[in-house]
């Protein structure tokens, strides 16, 4: 039953991340592409692209876009996408919300116990690992283009990718910026150059 | 064809249900509202504009909230004071979720109760849900156009990079030393090539972090 388990799926996705929208988007990804495979890994990347360049919070949007797609390729018709995004969003934000609805009630007690700011602290640093490891397997194909059979395209996906982050760490360029550039490089290399 | 037309049949009741499962939750926390003493009434729609607002005009994340909340809240409306917004923001990165829909719920909370939180969350949420949903639309359309094929050609490797730069600018300030160093390898390895779930590690290293500073703390309590 799809709209129970992307219910569910999204629920255990909200309540297990600590670690800002782009742990969340590990979890996600694990979730969505690697466990039930409700979509490729290209068509993730394509989501994470779309989610960074629209206004809102980024953790919302791919969920919002997980549900479309994953309902979409379940094979119904789009009025059921829109309720599987509805509910991918909604289910990805109640569990927080009563939590900090609790939390914020109880007037922060929790957070002053040593335990469990260690308990925290050592939870950002596991995040890096997660984060890396969706990084590690987002370095596919499909993403990059075949190193033997499209070796241009693999050439090319690697300059943007260090141009990229040579540009985010050391520049501070916004993301956003970035998204647009490398999309009009695509446009210019692919869609003008290699076709002539 | 007669599966299929059953399955549906069955997703429409479900979905229906589990529609009536949140509207009953959101109910319940209503009751449980009208018991809780507020101080200051905040009109219900002037919060729900404010975080519609918040949420329609940051493009790229949660942290790129912060500033325009904070001059809502802080310096247009006057809502909560600059020591409380740090309070609330803490709390937000502490807590599981999404950065900013945690933020928008504790503010809301702290206006007026569980409806307050519910208009806030719904607020920041509900044009970013809408947005995203167009695009999806619209995406279905422009799959195959080879101009478009070839714009997302360029986007994805830099998409990569984008999630790989947040590893070490966190890497800075997340208090990394010797003695812990493992703890982030052992988390991408273990994902990467065995396949573990990531929702596992997480509970893992929760649970060891609580049980390591329960021991710290009493070792130094008792000198």
């Amino acid at each position: 039953m799809i709209f129970w388990k992307l219910f569910y799926t999204f629920l255990r996705i909200g309540i297990f991340n600590f670690g800002g929208g782009y742990a969340m988007i590990a979890l996600i990804q694990n979730e969505v592409v690697t466990h039930n495979s409700w979509m490729s890994m290209q068509e993730f990347v394509d989501i994470v692209a779309v989610s960074q360049m629209t206004p809102g919070p980024i953790g919302i949007n791919v969920a919002t876009y997980a549900g479309y797609t994953a309902i979409i390729n379940a094979g119904y018709a789009f009025p059921w996408a829109i309720a599987g995004s509805v509910i991918a969003s909604l289910s990805v934000v109640l569990l927080p919300v009563t939590a900090m609805i609790l939390v914020t009630r109880f007037l922060m007690k929790m957070q002053d116990k040593p335990a469990v700011q260690t308990m925290l602290r050592i939870l950002r640093i596991t995040f890096l690992g997660l984060i890396a490891a969706a990084a590690l397997l987002l370095m596919t194909p499909e993403s990059f283009g075949s190193p033997s059979s499209d070796t241009c395209q693999f050439v090319i996906s690697i300059v943007i990718f260090i141009a990229t982050l040579v540009a985010s760490l050391k520049f501070k360029v916004s993301p956003i910026l970035l998204l647009l550039i490398s999309g009009a490089a695509g446009f210019i290399i692919y869609g003008l150059i290699l076709p002539a | 064809m007669l599966p299929r037309h059953i399955d549906k049949k069955r997703a429409q009741y479900t979905f229906f249900f589990y529609l009536r499962c949140i509207f009953f939750c959101i109910f319940a926390l209503t009751l449980v509202n009208a018991s809780s003493n507020r101080i200051i009434m905040v009109q219900l729609h002037t919060l729900f504009g404010s975080f519609c607002k918040i949420g329609a005009f940051t493009i790229g994340g949660g942290y790129a909230m912060i500033p325009l909340m904070e001059k809502e809240i802080v310096d247009r409306h006057r809502w909560l004071e600059q020591e409380d917004f740090m309070d609330v923001l803490t709390l937000s990165q502490a807590m599981p979720g999404i950065f900013a829909v945690n933020m928008a719920a504790s503010v809301g909370y702290r206006l007026r109760g569980v409806i307050g939180t519910v208009t806030a969350v719904l607020g920041n949420i509900l044009l970013p849900i809408a947005i995203m949903i167009v695009w999806a639309i619209c995406f279905r359309f422009l799959h195959g156009n080879p101009f478009f094929e070839a714009i997302f050609k360029g986007i994805r490797p830099a998409v990569v990079a984008l999630i790989v730069s947040p590893v070490f600018t966190m890497a800075m300030t997340a208090n990394i030393r010797w003695s812990n160093i493992w703890i982030p390898f052992a988390a991408a390895l273990l994902i990467w090539l065995l396949g573990v779930s990531p929702i596992l590690i997480i509970l893992c290293a929760g649970l060891g972090g609580f049980l390591y500073g329960h021991y710290l703390e009493r070792k130094e309590a008792t000198p």
